[in-house]
C-alpha cells in the first residue's frame, strides 16, 4: 500500500509549468481523474488514441510539427507499444516525458501482477530513464525528467505509483448529485 | 488498377506545399518523383505507424496539409488509428491507402482478408469524407478537388501487387535517414534549428 496522495491538478500544474501541449493518451483506471481533470484545462489539448502503440508516433508527429506533448499509457500498454518505443522515439532521439500508469506497484514486491514486476526491469532493459511518483510529495521529479530528456534528446518515464485522487470539481460533483 | 508510380505522379501534381508521410513500397516509389524532399518523411524504422506520425504532424499544424501514403497491410496493422484519426478529426489529413492485397516487402504473401474495403472502413469509423479508385484518370481527375476538402479524407488506391525481391529502401539505412529527415522538417516547419542529435544514428 503506498501511502500519500496524487492529485491531478498539481501533476497538471507541472505540465502547465513546462509548456505542454498535448496530452496524448490511452486512460486507464488509475488514471481515470487526471483524464477528467485535463479536460477543464485549456491550454492542454487531449489526444485519446485506440491503443498505446499510436501513443509514441503521434506524440513524434507532434514534435516535428513544434508542438510539446507527452504521453500517458499504463505499463500493460507499454509494452504493447515497445516498437513504437524503438523505433520512434529511442530510434529518433526523441525528447519525450511519458507519464506510465504502474498498475499494480505496492512497493513490496510481492505483487501478483506482472505488469508491475516487469516495469522497472523493462525500463533498463529498453535503456529508458525514469522517475517513480507516488504522491504530491514526489512531484519534484517530474521537472527533472523533462530536463533529463531535454538534455539527452531521449525518451523519459514518470512512473505513477499511485492512483489518481479525484479533483475537487468530481468531489463536488458527486456530493451535488448525493443531495 | 493504378501502378504506384502513376498514383505518386498524380499525387505529387497536386500535392503543393503538403508534407508527406511515407511508409514502404509507397516510399520507394515516392521518393523517385518528389520535388519536396524536404517536406517528406519515410517512416522506416516503426512499422505500420505513418497514420499515427502523420495525426500528429497534422494536428501540430493545422494551417499546412499533410498527406499520408500508408498501404492495405500496414493499416491493418494499425486498423485502431483510423477510429483516433477520425476522433481527432483533422482538417488538414489526407489519407491514402494503397491496396494490393499483398505484403510486398516480404515476398507477396496475402494480407488477412485481401478484400477489406478501408474506404468503408474509414468511413464507418467518421471521416469526413472517402473516396476509392482503380483507374488513374478518375484518380487524376477528382484529386485536386479530393485535397482541397475538409479532412480526414481517405483516399483508397487499388494498386497492382508485385513482390518486391529488393529495391525497397527498407534497411538499416533507412532506418538511420529517418532522424535526419525528421529534424529537417522540424526545422521547415517551424523555423528553429533545434533539436540536436540522439538515439544510435545520430
Amino acid at each position: 500500500m503506498i501511502n500519500g496522495v496524487l492529485h491531478p491538478k498539481n501533476v497538471i500544474a507541472q505540465l502547465v509549468q513546462h509548456g505542454v501541449s498535448h496530452y496524448v493518451t490511452l486512460p486507464d483506471s488509475e488514471t481515470a481523474h487526471m483524464y477528467q481533470a485535463l479536460m477543464d484545462e485549456p491550454s492542454i489539448t487531449l489526444v485519446p488514441v485506440a491503443r498505446e502503440g499510436e501513443a509514441i508516433p503521434v506524440a513524434a508527429g507532434l514534435f516535428v510539427a513544434g508542438q510539446n506533448p507527452v504521453i500517458s499509457i499504463q505499463n500493460a500498454g507499454l509494452y504493447e507499444a515497445g516498437d513504437a518505443l524503438r523505433g520512434l522515439a529511442l530510434g529518433i532521439g526523441l525528447p519525450l516525458v511519458m507519464f506510465i500508469g504502474y498498475r499494480g506497484h505496492n512497493r513490496k514486491g510481492d505483487t501478483p501482477d506482472s505488469a508491475a514486476t516487469i516495469l522497472e526491469p523493462f525500463l533498463h532493459m529498453w535503456r529508458v530513464d525514469y522517475f517513480v511518483v507516488e504522491s504530491d510529495e514526489d512531484l519534484d521529479r517530474v521537472p527533472l525528467a523533462f530536463e533529463l530528456a531535454a538534455k539527452t534528446n531521449q525518451p523519459v518515464a514518470v512512473a505513477i505509483g499511485t492512483e489518481y485522487a479525484k479533483s475537487d470539481k468530481a468531489i463536488g460533483a458527486e456530493q451535488g448529485g448525493a443531495q | 488498377m493504378i501502378t504506384y508510380t502513376d498514383a505518386c505522379r498524380v499525387i505529387n501534381d497536386s500535392r503543393d506545399e503538403a508534407v508527406v508521410v511515407t511508409t514502404m513500397t509507397q516510399t520507394k516509389y515516392w521518393y523517385q518523383i518528389s520535388e519536396h524532399p524536404d517536406l517528406d518523411i519515410g517512416i522506416a524504422n516503426a512499422m505500420s505507424k505513418a497514420s499515427s506520425v502523420a495525426l500528429g504532424v497534422a494536428l501540430g499544424k493545422p494551417e499546412r496539409s499533410v498527406i499520408c501514403l500508408d498501404a492495405d497491410g500496414s493499416l491493418l496493422m494499425n486498423f485502431g488509428s483510423l477510429a483516433t484519426i477520425a476522433g481527432m478529426a483533422p482538417e488538414n489529413l489526407y489519407h491514402f491507402v494503397f491496396n494490393n492485397g499483398i505484403y510486398s516487402v516480404t515476398g507477396g504473401q496475402a494480407v488477412p482478408a485481401p478484400g477489406v474495403e478501408y474506404a468503408k472502413a474509414a468511413e464507418a469509423c467518421g471521416y469526413a469524407s472517402v473516396y476509392r479508385f482503380d483507374d488513374v484518370e478518375s484518380l487524376d481527375s477528382s484529386l485536386s478537388e479530393i485535397l482541397s476538402s475538409p479532412g480526414p479524407v481517405l483516399i483508397e488506391i487499388m494498386v497492382k501487387g508485385q513482390p518486391q525481391a529488393e529495391g525497397i529502401d527498407q534497411t538499416w539505412e533507412s532506418n538511420a535517414k529517418m532522424p535526419l529527415q525528421l529534424r529537417t522538417l522540424r526545422k521547415r516547419l517551424t523555423g528553429a534549428d533545434d533539436w540536436g542529435p540522439g538515439g544510435p544514428y545520430l
